[in-house]
């Protein structure tokens, strides 16, 4: 692991050049040589089925994703989920009467705008009579955001679908207590004076006492870090690895945005402040200053740290997505087409953040892939352990045999394949919008390098993953 | 254990070992040679770090016997006198287990106070050059770290333990009637401090990780893991090593600090502690409540707090010299052979000896929501049984399924279960008043009102519906299993599961087989049972079964006494100071009047004059006028939500004034109040394992302490006759048939066992 990691660190700053990269391919190493060749030659030419409808993306993009409390810490979600519609409109020209339906994903939810997704589009000047509704599913809740579009496709029910997702940590909902919330909802409905004086005479100072929206999982009562801490440990992945790939992730993040590779990123003028146009998570460190962090859940002698784990973000996302035959009607070039998906869910506890081990396989079979096939990995980045500990869980037979009922492992994926633009360690994780990163990430990377297949992976809360092939559109 | 301590201190002369002993020197260089010759303990290198894994053959748990001991010793000499060592990690291979505590055959085999002092010491010495060790030594605990395994860890440097719900730490040696014998008395109230060292050595509970975490008993917790590269359990205790071995280098660079943080309660405890008035005055509180609650009964409680009294008052010397001493007594008493012998019992009525059944319970279902049906639906559920439950009306069974939520409930007020927890075992209950899903049970247990055709009735309208292989229990307390199932189409498949009131509280089971229940129903039955987390005694089919029939002629005994004119509360008080845990005309009120009267109708048809004594009138005036115990809220007692001083029904004294017997002088005192009573319990006891009801005394004993409250003091009826005398029971049945007449005669075992002082129920 170690090895590989420094190869592709050594390895990418020296190739500036992507067309030159490419051209060095095949002589740098035998590796790369097997990689090579298995783009030429895929298990399956297409995945496009009979009698089914080819749905694809014509593009999408994101709002900066800015580390909680900076520059966006003063607006509402739907804010954001507007500066990405607005961006979405812009970019595609998408006239805003075609739009069938738009189907946002939120985790941590704004009481007053419960349906987020309706409220952005409003907000965003789209026409008052598409409908929208919000789902969520903890970190693959815009994920579900695009499945359900796609469904909505397939089915024939709608043309034309925007999905997107939204997450605003800087302000999460903090309630009164439930004894104070009880209180006043009494006090409500109190009708005589004494009546509401016996209920005031009831109020104790700790009715004060402000309830947090949980960090931990409501089944287990773990937070998600604490967990990560033990899957790493479980699965035998030490600190100086963990480091080790969280720098791999921001130093590809880093040269990824000086490179202008994240052309999904548009820009947004935050009321009353500068125009934000880029992400702000992006700090490569050395693996020194890493080290020295304590441990942020397990004290004191875990291993997963702040350096190793995704950050608190604010971000929005969006894609446009259409049925094939309708978007070449309206003149459109679609970036990828979306293929086959599954979610899978498994043990909150111990193995809360090993959606993406189990979702792979099942994907791939479900598509009639194999590992080699897919160009272009995108898998969601929580903790650098949870990464870690994915990799060698797919690349473990006794894992495969023993907990997935699986005969052999599925194979981890080459790192050279994997997130080399980053990931949510580096580039930010807001927890609604992340799916839609990923899915354009795996677009743009298959359009950039030319590549044809793509696998998106990623795990979530309440012990849930999801996977999803994105094939290139043909040039 | 003398020559291996010989041999540790030959390792430190180098020179001279390697002329004379030429083996010895092949284990310095190649230590992994070294770790094959020995059986529980082996050890190896990890950089500077020596890893002394405990892991006794053949055995789920390691317990501290001779050998262990020697071969810790060598260990610890080798790793004392190596350079390349500078701290250790101590750790047990078996999931679930540290060190369960000494080995209990190591001390019965001793026959005088003297060796087992010399034991105690030996141990002591031992600990104590652990606990001086200069270098570091780690204590890694996975599962039950109890008695010396405590004692052991607690001389460690640091403690390390994994937060898995097995892992429990404690000093259970006063529930077998003796004390930390290796420094615990010692040590436990400097490192937890007073008040909270008493709590565990005079109660022996089991104390969890977090909360030993709190209480400063323990320095890290590890996390349980779940799978990755390995199984769970395999990579938790691997883990538990790694981060142990970075504290044990930490420790030996001075980098962590053994010393812990102590918080502001603690402090302030401390300091309280050091005034020797505020001492005097806990040891005085503690005794007294010790006093109040063993009744003298129990010498260990007071000894342990003489004994941490004298280590706090007069210096650790006199403590560790005092500690061995009052060991070696303690442990010849006759309360600790009871309370072993039951410990032992335990551990056997807690294994299936019928084998595994052929097929597996999982889908159980439970005919009536009263008090016993819904008690035995609670242990059931939150065991993963799926379970029905089925009473004929809905308040019924509303009622039933809410005292399974609020059992559940209570785990949660004290934190055993999460509120997730709860409600994912809640739904393993499914509440019905129809036969749906019976097509699927693998065992029905009828708990239906105690009326054979009744009985009759359900057991034909089951059979009707459930499959070939389904188990039909009935959970009765005194109708004969053969009678139930003398309707049965499949009478093979009917057994007897007598469960105990209130059902998640009390430990036993008794499951009652006829001549026609085969094998496998009762492997079947007895795995249930198990898996409610029951300790099961097997008996053989007929009137009363065991336990009701021994209680039977002991309750005839109590209301005779009664209407001799003995109170309630004075009879109440003779018992319980004898040892039972509730007084008899209590125990009347708890089981219920109606229950009694039935039991002792049924039961005297059979038995006959054995069962005489007092009058079923008293029993029957007192169901006419609704003294049905404590569910009618009168009985001999008065019962009131919410009042916990518990006042006499006056009621009462008019009935037994009518129906008062002649009380005889010579056999009135109290003594022989209490002989009546236990006499007659045990004399049907020794009748039952006379005419095979028992298969063993073992049995008898653990199913008369753990389901009707023998005296655990005493051991149990048959450990009593033992340890007692079996000519004295005899004397004095012979003395109270002289004066009563024939149900005091004693059965004809008891008199073999007077007659040849060789014979014991126990060799």
């Amino acid at each position: 692991m170690t090895s590989l990691l420094t190869y592709t660190l050594k390895y990418l700053p020296s190739t500036s050049q992507w067309t030159l990269r490419f051209s060095m391919r095949p002589l740098s190493c035998s590796s790369q040589l097997r990689a090579a060749a298995a783009v030429q030659a895929k298990s399956k030419r297409t995945l496009a089925k009979p009698n089914l409808r080819n749905i694809v993306v014509v593009d999408g993009v994101r709002t900066p994703f800015l580390l909680s409390g900076t520059s966006y810490k003063d607006l509402m979600p739907h804010d954001l989920a507007r500066a990405a519609l607005s961006g979405l409109l812009h970019r595609t020209s998408v006239p805003k009467d075609v739009v069938d339906y738009i189907i946002f994903g939120t985790v941590i939810q704004e009481v007053k705008t419960s349906n987020v997704a309706r409220e952005a589009a409003l907000g965003a000047g789209f026409s008052d009579r598409t409908p929208a509704h919000t789902v969520t599913m903890a970190c693959i809740s815009s994920n579900q955001a695009m499945t359900t579009a796609v469904n909505l496709i397939a089915s024939g029910q709608c043309d034309v679908v925007v999905a997107g997702g939204v997450e605003l940590m800087s302000d999460v909902p903090i309630r009164h207590s439930r004894k104070m919330r009880k209180m006043m909802l009494d006090l409500n409905k109190a009708k005589t004076l004494g009546q509401r004086l016996s209920l005031i005479s009831k109020f104790r100072l700790n009715f004060l006492s402000p309830e947090l929206p949980a960090v931990a999982e409501f089944s287990t009562n773990e937070t998600m870090g604490h967990s990560a801490d033990r899957l790493a440990a479980a699965f035998a992945i030490s600190r100086l690895e963990q480091d080790e790939y969280a720098l791999r992730s921001h130093s590809l993040a880093k040269k990824a945005q000086d490179e202008g590779l994240l052309s999904d990123v548009v820009p947004f003028k935050v009321p009353g402040k500068d125009t934000v146009t880029q992400d702000n998570g992006i700090r490569p460190s050395s693996l020194e200053q890493m080290a020295k962090l304590k441990p942020a859940f397990i004290k004191p002698y875990g291993t997963v740290t702040a350096a190793n784990s995704s950050f608190l973000t604010d971000g929005a996302s969006a894609v446009l997505i259409l049925a094939e035959e309708k978007a070449l009607a309206m003149g459109y070039k679609p970036k990828a087409y979306l293929r086959d998906f599954v979610y899978v869910s498994q043990d909150p506890k111990d193995q809360l953040l090993l959606g993406p081990t189990y979702a792979t396989p099942k994907v791939l079979e479900k598509a009639g892939l194999t590992m080699n096939d897919i160009d272009a990995f995108e898998f969601h980045e929580a903790f650098s352990g949870q990464i870690l500990a994915n990799l060698k869980a797919m690349d473990s037979d006794w894992f495969a045999q023993n907990y997935m009922g699986r005969k052999a492992k599925v194979g981890s994926p080459p790192l050279e394949k994997f997130n080399i633009w980053g990931g949510s360690l580096s580039l930010g994780h807001p927890f609604g919008a992340t799916g839609c990163r990923l899915v354009m990430a795996t677009a743009n990377r298959l359009q950039k390098e030319g590549g044809q297949y793509g696998l998106v992976a990623a795990c979530a809360a309440g012990g849930q993953g999801h996977a999803m092939i994105v094939e290139a559109y043909p040039k | 254990m003398v020559a291996s301590r010989a041999v540790g201190s030959l390792s430190r002369f180098t020179a001279s070992r390697m002329l004379r002993c030429p083996g010895y020197i092949c284990r310095n260089f190649t230590r992994s040679s070294a770790l094959l010759t020995r059986t529980h303990i082996n050890y190896g290198v990890k950089g500077d770090v020596a890893v002394i894994r405990i892991n006794s053959p053949n055995s789920k748990v390691n317990t501290l016997g001779q050998e262990v001991h020697s071969e810790f010793i060598e260990v610890m000499n080798e790793v004392w006198s190596s350079n390349q060592i500078r701290s250790a990690v101590l750790i047990s291979s078996k999931p679930g287990c540290f060190i369960a505590g000494a080995d209990l055959n190591m001390l019965t085999a001793c026959t005088t106070p003297q060796e087992v002092t010399q034991i105690s010491q030996e141990a002591q010495r031992m600990f104590e050059k652990v606990e001086k060790s200069t270098k570091p030594i780690v204590a890694a605990i996975n599962g039950s770290c109890l008695g010396g395994g405590l004692e052991l860890a607690i001389s460690c440097q640091y403690r390390i333990a994994t937060k898995d719900k097995k892992t429990v730490l404690g000093s259970p040696e006063v529930l077998l009637g003796i004390l930390p014998g290796a420094g615990g008395t010692q040590r436990l109230p400097k490192m937890v401090g007073v008040p909270a060292a008493f709590d565990m050595m005079l109660t022996g509970r089991g104390i969890r990780a977090d909360r030993a975490k709190k209480m400063g008993l323990v320095d890290q917790l590890v996390e349980p893991l779940g799978p990755g590269i390995k199984p769970p359990e395999e990579r938790t205790i691997e883990y538990l090593e790694e981060v142990a071995i970075t504290f044990a280098k930490g420790l030996a660079d001075k980098k962590i600090s053994p010393k812990r943080d102590k918080g502001l309660v603690e402090k302030l405890t401390s300091y309280a502690m050091s005034i020797p008035f505020v001492r005097q005055q806990i040891y005085k509180k503690v005794e007294e409540r010790v006093r109040k609650q063993t009744k003298g009964l129990y010498p260990a409680p007071l000894k342990i707090i003489d004994v941490v009294k004298t280590g706090i008052e007069q210096g650790s010397d006199a403590g560790y010299l005092s500690e061995s001493q009052k060991f070696g007594e303690l442990a010849m008493t006759k309360e600790s052979k009871a309370l072993m012998g039951l410990y032992r019992g335990q551990t056997l009525c807690k294994k299936n000896k019928f084998g595994a059944p052929q097929k597996e319970v999982k889908q159980l279902a439970i005919l009536g929501a009263g008090l016993m049906g819904a008690g035995i639906a609670q242990v059931s559920v939150d065991k993963g049984l799926q379970t029905i439950l089925k009473d004929a009306t809905l308040a019924a069974l509303g009622r039933g399924q809410q005292q399974v939520f609020r059992g559940l409930n209570d785990k949660v007020k004290k934190k055993a279960l999460t509120s997730f927890e709860r409600d994912a075992f809640f739904s393993n209950l499914t509440g019905q008043l129809d036969y749906q899903g019976f097509e699927k049970a693998d065992m029905v247990i009828e708990a239906v009102f105690e009326d054979l055709s009744l009985k009759h009735k359900v057991l034909k309208e089951v059979e009707a519906v459930i499959p070939d292989h389904c188990v039909f229990a009935s959970n009765t307390s005194a109708l004969p299993i053969n009678e139930i199932a003398a309707v049965s189409k499949r009478p093979e498949k009917v057994i007897g599961m007598h469960y105990f009131s209130p059902v998640d509280k009390m430990q036993l089971l008794e499951i009652i087989t006829t001549q026609k229940t085969s094998k496998d129903t009762t492997a079947s039955a007895v795995e249930v049972g198990l898996k409610q987390g029951k300790v099961i005694i097997v008996v053989k089919d007929g009137p009363g079964f065991y336990t009701t029939r021994c209680l039977a002629p002991m309750m005839s005994e109590v209301i005779r006494i009664l209407q001799e004119g003995v109170g309630p509360k004075k009879l109440d008080s003779l018992t319980t100071s004898f040892g039972f845990p509730v007084g008899a005309a209590t125990l009347v009120d708890e089981v219920g009047v109606d229950v009694a009267k039935h039991v002792a109708e049924n039961l005297g048809k059979v038995f006959g004059e054995r069962f005489a004594g007092g009058s079923l009138e008293v029993l029957k005036q007192m169901i006419a006028k609704g003294f049905l115990g404590r569910k009618s809220g009168k009985g001999f007692y008065i019962y009131q939500e919410g009042v916990k001083n518990k006042n006499l029904n006056s009621d009462i004294d008019s009935i037994l004034a009518s129906l008062k017997m002649p009380s005889q002088p010579d056999v009135s005192s109290d003594e022989d109040i209490q002989y009546r009573l236990v006499t007659r319990f045990v004399n049907e006891a020794v009748l039952c394992l006379q005419e095979g009801v028992l298969a063993s005394p073992t049995e008898g004993d653990i199913g008369a302490v753990f389901g009707l409250g023998f005296p655990p003091s005493l051991g149990g009826p048959f450990r009593f006759v033992d340890l007692y005398g079996a000519q004295k029971i005899v004397d004095r049945l012979r003395k109270y048939e002289a004066a009563y007449g024939k149900q005091f005669t004693p059965c004809q075992l008891l008199v073999d066992h007077a007659s040849s002082p060789n014979k014991k129920f126990y060799q």
